[in-house]
C-alpha cells in the first residue's frame, strides 16, 4: 500500500472514531442528552467501546477470509480508540454516577456478574495498551508480545456478556454484539484447526496424532 | 390582617398559551381551508392535536411537597414496551394509538360487571390531582402531577364478591395501534402480549391507589399510558399498567407479563424496597431524573405510613 493510502486509511480511521465522541459533546452542548444524561452518556461511550474492540477483533479475520492485509496495520490503533472509549465509560460511571462513591462501586462489583465482567474486560485492556508501542513488542519479543495479546478476546468475550447480562428483557441489541463475536472468533478456529490438520499432513499419515503443545498459536 | 385563601382555581385549569394560540391557527387554517375546498381539506388537520386540558382539584393530603420532574422528561423518557424497549421509542411512536373511543370492561367477581366508555369514566367521580413520586425498578424517579381518580370509587361501584381476592389489569392488545406487539426476527418478542398486572384486592382499594387519566393538567399522553393507567405510588413503575381496557376481579394471584418474563427479577408484590436489590440494580438508591446526585431510596418510596400495615408479618424479601 502507498503511503498516502496508509495516512488517508488512518485519519479516517481517527475520523470515524473520534465521531461519537464529537456528537456526545455536541448533545451535551446544546442540552440534547435525554431526560438521564449520566445514563444516556454511559451507554454511547459502552455502545461504542464494543463496536470498536470487535471492528479491531475483525481485522485479522479479514486477511484469513479476504487475504487482505492492509486491515493489520489499523488494529493497533483500533485497539487504543477501544481502550479511550472504556477508560471514559468507567470514568463516567465512577464520576458522575456514583461520584467516587467506591464503597459502593466495589460491592457492585462483586455483587453483580455483568459490572464484574465489565471490570475484568477493563483490566484485561490495561495491559494491551501499555505494551501496545513497538519498543514494547521488541522488548517483550514477538512471541511472549502476541501470547499477551490475546487478552484481547478476554476483553471481547466478557465486554460482551456484559452486555448481555445487563440488558434487561427484550432488548436485542446484544445478541447482535454476541453473533459478531461468534463469527469472528469462529473464523479463527476454523483457520486454526485448518492449519492444524495440513501440518499434520505434511508429517505423514503414519504419524501418530501428536498431542497439542503449548507453544501452539490457537486462535492467532 | 391578612387573610390566606385558597386560589380560586387550580393551576393546571389555566389553559396553556399554546393551546389557545394553536386553537386560533387552527381556525384560521379552518377557514383558508374552506377557501380552498375541497383540494386542501386534508391540509388543515393539525399535526399532533393538542393534548386537552383536563380540570381536577389538588388533593394535598396525597400531594409531596417537591417540584414536579420537567414535562418533557416525563414525556420523553418512558417504557412502555408497547411502542418498543427503548425510553424514547414511546414519544416517537406513540401516535398510532388511539385512546378514543375506548372502553374499559370492569368484570369478574363482581355484582355489577360493567363496560365503562372512557367519557363516562372520567365524568363518574370528581378528578384529583397528586403529585406522586414515580419510582421506576431501574433506579431512576420522578415526581409527576398526576390527573385521576381512586381505584376504589370504581371497585365499590361494581361491588366486588367475597371470592374477589385479586384485581387483574389488562393492557390493550393491537399490534396495529401497538406495533412493538407485533414479533420480530425468529418470532422474539419482548413480552408475552398483552401485558397483564394485578394487585392484591386490598392493594387496589387503597386510597394512594390512584385510576389516571390526565398528568401536568392535561389528558394523559400516549406515551404515559392514554387514555387510562394506574398509578401504584409504593411499587415499582412497572406495576402501574398503562391503556388499560379490562379490570378484572379475580380470585388467584394474576400472573403478570413480568414476572412470566423474568420471574427471579420481577415478582408479584414489587414494592419499593432498598433492602431487596434486583439482580442488575441495586435498589438502595436512585436518581431522581434532573438531579445529579443519586438520593437514598426509601422503604415503599417513601409512602410506609400508609402501605406498610398492608404486608404485616409479610417476609418481604421473599414476597418481593
Amino acid at each position: 500500500m502507498t503511503r498516502p493510502a496508509r495516512i488517508a486509511l488512518k485519519v479516517s480511521v481517527w475520523t470515524v472514531c473520534l465521531a461519537p465522541l464529537a456528537l456526545l459533546a455536541y448533545r451535551a452542548w446544546t442540552d440534547d442528552l435525554g431526560a438521564n444524561p449520566i445514563s444516556f452518556i454511559t451507554n454511547t461511550l459502552g455502545d461504542w467501546t464494543l463496536r470498536i474492540l470487535l471492528t479491531s477483533l475483525a481485522m485479522t479475520p479479514l486477511r484469513i477470509v479476504f487475504g487482505l492485509s492492509w486491515p493489520i496495520t489499523l488494529r493497533r490503533l483500533l485497539g487504543l480508540f477501544a481502550f479511550a472509549y472504556v477508560c471514559l465509560h468507567f470514568a463516567v460511571w465512577s464520576v458522575l454516577d456514583f461520584f467516587f462513591d467506591w464503597p459502593r462501586m466495589w460491592a457492585d462489583i462483586v455483587k453483580r456478574p455483568y459490572i464484574t465482567l465489565g471490570m475484568l474486560a477493563l483490566l484485561s485492556l490495561i495491559p494491551l495498551a501499555a505494551t501496545s508501542t513497538t519498543a514494547m513488542i521488541r522488548r517483550l519479543g514477538a512471541r511472549n508480545w502476541t501470547r499477551l495479546h490475546r487478552l484481547a478476546y478476554v476483553a471481547a468475550v466478557c465486554a460482551v456478556l456484559h452486555y448481555l447480562w445487563l440488558a434487561k428483557v427484550g432488548v436485542k441489541d446484544p445478541y447482535w454484539y454476541a453473533a459478531a463475536l461468534v463469527v469472528l472468533l469462529g473464523v479463527r478456529g476454523w483457520d486454526w484447526s485448518r492449519r492444524v490438520m495440513r501440518r499434520r499432513r505434511a508429517r505423514g499419515e503414519t504419524t501418530p496424532p501428536r498431542v497439542r503443545s503449548q507453544v501452539e498459536n490457537p486462535l492467532s | 390582617m391578612l387573610i390566606r385563601r385558597a386560589p380560586r382555581f387550580a393551576a393546571s385549569e389555566i389553559t396553556d398559551p399554546q393551546l389557545y394560540l394553536s386553537r386560533r391557527e387552527l381556525i384560521s387554517g379552518a377557514a383558508a381551508a374552506l377557501v380552498l375546498a375541497p383540494s386542501a381539506g386534508t391540509a388543515a388537520t393539525p399535526a399532533a392535536a393538542a393534548l386537552q386540558p383536563l380540570a381536577a382539584t389538588r388533593n394535598a393530603a396525597f400531594s409531596l411537597n417537591e417540584p414536579p420532574t420537567k414535562v418533557e422528561a416525563a414525556t420523553t423518557y418512558n417504557n412502555f414496551y408497547e411502542f418498543g424497549v427503548n425510553k424514547d421509542d414511546p414519544s416517537r411512536l406513540g401516535h398510532t394509538l388511539r385512546p378514543r373511543p375506548w372502553t374499559v370492561q370492569v368484570d369478574g367477581f363482581v355484582s355489577k360487571p360493567k363496560t365503562f366508555d372512557i367519557d363516562e369514566l372520567i365524568r363518574l367521580f370528581p378528578l384529583e390531582e397528586r403529585v406522586y413520586s414515580l419510582r421506576c425498578v431501574e433506579a431512576w424517579s420522578m415526581v409527576i402531577p398526576w390527573i385521576g381518580f381512586p381505584l376504589a370509587s370504581l371497585l365499590k361501584r361494581v361491588e366486588p364478591t367475597g371470592q374477589a381476592k385479586y384485581v387483574e389489569f389488562t393492557t390493550l392488545l393491537d399490534p396495529v395501534q401497538f406495533p412493538a406487539q407485533k414479533p420480530g426476527f425468529f418470532g422474539f418478542s419482548s413480552l408475552d402480549w398483552p401485558y397483564v398486572e394485578g394487585l392484591r384486592v386490598d392493594e387496589a382499594m387503597h386510597p394512594l391507589t390512584l385510576l389516571t387519566v390526565g398528568m401536568y393538567g392535561k389528558v394523559l399522553p400516549n406515551q404515559n399510558g392514554a387514555p387510562v393507567r394506574v398509578v401504584i405510588p409504593w411499587k415499582y413503575g412497572f406495576k402501574s399498567a398503562k391503556s388499560i381496557v379490562r379490570i378484572r376481579l379475580v380470585s388467584e394471584q394474576p400472573k403478570t407479563a413480568w414476572e412470566k418474563a423474568a420471574p427471579q427479577e420481577y415478582g408479584f408484590y414489587s414494592n419499593v424496597n432498598p433492602a431487596v436489590s434486583h439482580p442488575r440494580w441495586s435498589q438502595a438508591d436512585e436518581r431522581r431524573i434532573g438531579e445529579f446526585r443519586r438520593r437514598p431510596t426509601l422503604p415503599f418510596n417513601g409512602y410506609a405510613d400508609q402501605v406498610a400495615s398492608l404486608y404485616a408479618g409479610m417476609d418481604l424479601k421473599k414476597n418481593y
